[in-house]
Formats: C-alpha cells, structure tokens, sequence
C-alpha cells in the first residue's frame, strides 16, 4: 500500500466512525454544533498523531507483556498536553467538551491505531496512518455535527440561515443517535454500491 | 432527600447512557443478549464502585496535596487499568462461579469510558466520599437499566424485517435514540 492509500483510507474505506463504528460516544456527545465537532475531531487528531510516532518509535523497546499499560500512558501524556493547551487557548470550546476531552483517552480509535498498527510500522507510516485517521474522524464529526446543527437550529457553524426554530430534538441526546444511525445506514449504502 | 435526588437524577433523568453518552461501545457491543447484558452490567457496576472510591481517595489524598492534579488523566486511566487486573486475579482466585459469570467482560471494561467518566464527574462535581459512592452505583445501575432494556428489545428485532442497509448498527442506534427519547420525559422532575 502506498502513503496516498495509507492517507485516504481513513476517509471512506475504514473511516473510524461510519464504517468501524469506533469512539461513538465522543461522536454523539460533541456533535451538538459542527464547531463543537470539529474541534473534538482535531483535538483527537493531535492526540493520535503524538501517540503513533511516539509508539512507533518505542516499538522495539516495549516489552510485549506490559505493552497495553505502556500505550495508554503514552496516549494519557498526549491527551493531558491537549487538556492543558485548550484550556489556556480556547477556554470556550474546553468547557463546551469537558469531561470528553480527558476522555480521549478511553477512545478505542486511539489504542486501535497503536496496538494495530503504530506498533508495527515505521514512524513516517504511522504518522500518515495517524494523520489520515484523524482527519477521517474529524471530518465524520463535522457531517453529523453540521447536520444535526441545519436540522436543530436551521443554522451552519452560528450563521442562522433559517427564522424561527428548527426540529429541537436534533441537538438534543435523541437526535444524536437517529442522526447518526441514518449517517451509518448512508455509507453502508455508499459503499455497497460503488 | 439529597442522596434520594442523586439516585434518581443518575438512574433516571440523566442516564449515563441516553443523556450522557457515555459507555456506548459496549452498550452497543454486548446488547445482544438480555443473559451476556446482564454479566455486563453486574461487572461494570462492581468495578466503577471499586475505582471511584480508589480515584477518590488518591485525588483527595495524593494528587491535590503535592498539587499535581494535571496528572489526573494518567493517574486514573493506570489506577483503573490496574484495578480491573486485580480484580480479575482475585476474582479466578477466590469466586470460580463470579469469575465465569463476569470474567470475560472485565477486560473490556478498562476502555469503558462510563468507568473513567463517572471518576472525573465525581471530583468535578465535588462530591464527598459518600455521595460519590452513592452517585456511581446509581449510574452503574443506570447503566445497566439501559443495557438490559436494549437487550429485551434486540432480542425481538432479530425476528423482524429489517432492510439490509439498516441492519445492525444503524437501527441499533436509531432504536437507542427512541428510547433516549422516552429517558427525556423524565427530564424537570429532579
């Protein structure tokens, strides 16, 4: 497989979310507003490029039997780092996420990537593996938070396009899942076809 | 009156699962059945018990007096890590019973984020020991309220027509957004 590949498969062919249906509850939880989901998307981007250059590089000096304690304080470090530069930055969108930015850690996608693949590849190759994950992630949260958002309050990343309300249970905790469900339902259809 | 509101706004009004989003993976990993639902939810509310107390006392006691609470994250996810171990050592030692019934779900526990979750609101929320025991087994039965109703309800839709595309998963999620909605009813009574 060639980088390119290696980049866009992330996209469609194993997106983490539409296709593996991995990490849905940052998914469903921050996707109240496309901005809220693209900011979790990036903050998860960040932490799982660290930990796959990091891991990729460790490979050979972690013992097989404590591996998965090892990736996990790898992935804690990353995620706290984060945890510290959103709360001096953008102290808004930190208290929008709360508990699920420390909850980054828990995310299957992260340790997925690092036990399936960092911790056998090189470093230039679990970088774009890391990468390309991410942004397939992130771009998954921005559909269905910009969904979500036209639908519940008839507005994209704040511009109201739409007067009055929208269907209110599309930002609430119900919507999420029937939003998201459907957006699953969609890709499979997609790529069944194609 | 305050430990009864507790109960009822974790249990009910803002279940961990439907309002809270969290521990979807296995909510929707092992709610096939109402039998493995059941092994599940008795596994996690053992081990979520267990890990509040111990991330409680190591925040209180270790963490905050040497002031280095950034390292909350890491502290806990090893402390839950090591716990969910332990647990399953002493478990195979001392209950062979136990250890069949909840065995192989204690390893799926450690990425349970409900786990992880409920230790962090707890220190957020400022909590004191009691109500913060109190606030996680309500939650982890909220949690297997939750589990055990999409059990019951999975177990029928194996038997009805579903379109291809839909299958699984997405009806799975849609299923489990109607009855976030039927959780949202309870929403003003506490």
């Amino acid at each position: 497989m060639n980088q390119m590949q290696n980049f866009t498969k992330g996209f469609f062919k194993e997106n983490p979310i539409l296709v593996l249906v991995l990490g849905t509850c940052p998914t469903l939880a921050t996707t109240s507003s496309s901005l809220n989901g693209l900011g979790m998307g990036i903050a998860t981007t960040f932490v799982l490029v660290g930990s796959n250059v990091v891991i990729s590089l460790l490979s050979k000096f972690i013992p097989d039997k404590v591996r998965i304690p090892a990736f996990i304080t790898v992935i804690a470090s990353f995620v706290t780092i984060v945890d510290l530069i959103m709360q001096a930055y953008v102290p808004d969108l930190y208290k929008t996420l709360g508990i699920f930015i420390p909850l980054i850690v828990v995310n299957c996608i992260v340790l997925g990537r690092a036990e399936a693949y960092a911790s056998k590849n090189n470093v230039l190759s679990s970088l774009i593996d890391g990468l390309g994950m991410g942004l397939g992630f992130t771009m998954a949260l921005g559909v269905l938070g910009a969904l979500r958002e036209i639908a519940g309050s008839g507005s994209i990343f704040g511009h109201k396009f739409i007067n009055g309300d929208g269907i209110l249970v599309f930002i609430l905790a119900p919507g999420a899942f029937i939003a998201l469900g459907y957006l699953i339902a969609l890709v499979k259809k997609i790529n069944k076809t194609s | 009156m305050e430990y009864l509101i507790i109960i009822i706004s974790a249990l009910i009004v803002n279940n961990i699962v439907h309002a809270q989003f969290l521990g979807i993976c296995p909510f929707l990993g092992v709610s096939n059945k109402v039998s493995t639902a059941l092994g599940m939810a008795g596994a996690v509310t053992f081990v979520m018990v267990l890990a509040t107390v111990v991330t409680y006392l190591t925040q209180i006691y270790v963490l905050e007096p040497l002031g280095i609470g950034f390292l909350q994250t890491i502290s806990f996810i090893l402390i839950i890590a090591a716990l969910v171990q332990m647990v399953e050592i002493v478990l195979k030692k001392i209950s062979q019973p136990l250890y069949q019934a909840l065995g192989i779900f204690l390893p799926l526990i450690t990425t349970n984020c409900a786990v992880l979750g409920v230790a962090i609101l707890v220190i957020k929320k400022n909590y004191n020991l009691l109500e913060s025991v109190v606030f996680t087994a309500s939650n982890a039965i909220g949690f297997g309220f939750a589990l055990i109703i999409m059990a019951g309800i999975r177990e029928q839709l194996e038997l009805a027509d579903i379109p291809s595309t839909m299958k699984g998963v997405p009806i799975s999620l849609i299923t489990a957004g109607i009855l976030a909605l039927a959780f949202m009813g309870f929403t003003g009574i506490v």
